[in-house]
């Protein structure tokens, strides 16, 4: 379902070029769940990024569903609509209540009607706990229901394929859960999924494959219970030693 | 509690004071010039009346009331059923009650009431303000979106726009944009005037604008984006209303200098406040009083605005 292909990404920070992403291949099957770990400043979410193109890649393809993304002749919008992504710092839009952040994209880019759109946000708040909270602002939730009303926006698309971002990074200790719940479900239900967290207990539960990543490379791949009972390189076994 | 409202009216005593001061300092100044204050002389340039001569438009019948010993109502009922009514003064009326009167038969003198050149200044001033202000802030999104568009093109054009508005007196744009581009592309003053001014504002609000879309979180964008909307769809719905609701402020004093910017176009002979005043000083000698005053009109006109603004933003910042 997405394939990537050899991509190199490069900044430029100051007088430093860093590679951010180098020469990296992979691909997501349909109903994956896919979990990127790595030491942070790894390239983890560069990668994720790539994949819907809020970071235009330098060499190497994309391709989803079989278009090739990085084309100039693809409509990246389009592209978009089909990629939910969720963010580690949530990115609602403070002006606009939870209803009128999940309903904009649905009226604006898939153009369906208030009614429609409103029967959708009132389907995928119950879905992710917050139905009382559709007429309030983003401000007066807590990081947990942010995140969750997040995941309702980017879900309120129908997209194929759900991108995180470390959704639980920012989160107090006491509302990863909440999240996590809301993205085991979705895992359960068949999403295809591309994860860069650290939460290895959901890798665990969920994940069909692991990636690790170290200065913008991938490192090692495999099943979950491949990392936690034998992973081969010593940069993972250095890495999950610190974090489990 | 009690030493803090002793202490508060204290320094509003002292307000009073500085101000009762400079109040005396200045009729101290007058004295030693030898000045002689002649207010009386302003008011009638705000509103004055005059006599104009009334003529019949038909064939009809007059009748006359007199109202007091002055001025009479008079009233015409015209052979086609038309009818008039005005008040004349008695000693210049041509007619009796009664008579017939003729088409284009004068009648006598009636009162106008006129607004005297402070009053049209006024509305010169606000007129050129209002549409500078339109204009302005349509140049100012436009180069703001340009300064921070990633086309060298775009961002050149906008630059240098800002820049060189920005790096010249306004009063030399104004001659210019009169001299020059009026002459050539055949404005007449007041369009040449408002263009002037509503580039000069342009270029600063550009900034502002430029400033407060990049004061809006990245992640923002992103987020509008991956959600599938386009660049416009973005700035229109998520980035401009958050960027407007934080420069507000900004913006309002922006467009208040407009106002006193736009005194400016007086040397262009444009008749605004700023020339009202001149021909009042030119014309009565009552130079102080002529400036004092509009002075004090102009300060009407931008807290006017600033009040305005001040209740805007309560109103926006409802829903934060």
């Amino acid at each position: 379902m997405i394939k990537i292909n050899n991509i190199c990404k490069t900044f430029i920070v100051g007088a430093h070029i860093v590679k951010a992403v180098d020469h990296c291949s992979t691909d997501i099957k349909k109903g994956e769940v896919v979990v990127v770990i790595g030491p942070s400043g790894s390239g983890k979410s560069t990668l994720l990024r790539c994949i819907n193109q809020l970071e235009s890649i330098d060499s190497g393809k994309v391709f989803i569903d079989g278009v090739d993304i990085t084309s100039l002749k693809t409509n990246i919008n389009k592209i978009r609509a089909e990629v939910g992504m969720v963010f580690q710092s949530f990115n609602l839009f403070p002006h606009k209540s939870v209803r009128e952040n999940i309903n904009l994209a649905q009226q604006k880019v898939r153009k369906r009607s208030k009614t429609e759109a409103n029967e959708k946000t009132d389907y995928l708040l119950e879905k992710v706990g917050i139905e009382q909270k559709a007429h309030v602002f983003p401000s007066q939730l807590s990081g947990g229901q942010q995140q969750r009303v997040a995941i309702a926006r980017a879900l309120a698309m129908d997209p194929k394929i759900m991108l995180f971002d470390e959704p639980t990074s920012a989160l107090d200790p006491e509302m990863v859960g909440e999240v996590l719940e809301v993205m085991l479900t979705l895992a359960k239900e068949g999403m295809t999924m591309a994860v860069v967290s650290h939460e290895m207990g959901f890798a665990r539960e969920v994940a069909d494959k692991v990636i690790m990543m170290d200065e913008g490379k991938i490192i090692e791949v495999g099943d979950p219970e491949h990392f936690f009972t034998e992973p081969e390189e010593e940069r993972t076994k250095l890495f999950l030693s610190q974090i489990l | 509690m009690l030493s803090e409202l002793f202490k508060k009216i204290f320094w509003y005593l002292c307000l009073v004071g500085i101000i009762v001061f400079l109040g005396w300092g200045l009729t101290v100044m007058t004295d030693r010039i030898d000045y002689t204050w002649y207010w009386n002389r302003i008011p009638k340039y705000f509103f004055f009346t005059s006599e104009v001569e009334k003529f019949a438009d038909e064939n009809g019948i007059i009748h006359v009331k007199q109202i007091d010993e002055k001025f009479s109502q008079v009233s015409l009922e015209y052979d086609s059923g038309k009818t008039d009514a005005f008040k004349i003064r008695t000693d210049s009326l041509e007619f009796k009650d009664g008579d017939r009167v003729t088409d284009v038969d004068q009648v006598g003198a009636i009162q106008v009431f006129s607004q005297g050149i402070l009053i049209i200044g006024l509305i010169t001033t606000i007129e050129i303000s209002l549409y500078s202000s339109v204009l302005g802030m349509i140049f100012g999104l436009v180069a703001g979106l340009g300064r921070i568009s990633k086309n060298p093109l775009i961002k050149g054009l906008s630059t240098i726009y800002v820049e060189v508005i920005r790096g010249t007196p306004l009063i030399v744009q104004i001659f210019i944009f009169y001299f020059f581009l009026g002459t050539v592309l055949h404005l007449d003053r007041f369009t040449a005037g408002t263009m002037a001014l509503a580039l000069f504002v342009g270029a600063y609000v550009a900034e502002i604008i430029r400033a407060g879309i990049q004061s809006i979180h990245p992640g923002q964008m992103e987020a509008a984006r991956s959600l599938g909307m386009n660049y416009f769809q973005t700035m229109t719905y998520i980035i401009l209303p958050q960027a407007f609701k934080r420069i507000m402020p900004p913006l309002a004093g922006q467009f208040i200098s407009l106002i006193k910017d736009s005194s400016l176009v007086s040397i262009i002979a444009i008749t605004d406040l700023t020339k009202a005043g001149r021909e009042i000083s030119t014309s009565t000698f009552a130079t102080f009083e002529a400036f004092f005053t509009i002075a004090g009109m102009y300060l009407v006109l931008t807290l006017s605005l600033s009040m305005l603004v001040r209740y805007i933003e309560r109103r926006f910042a409802v829903s934060d």
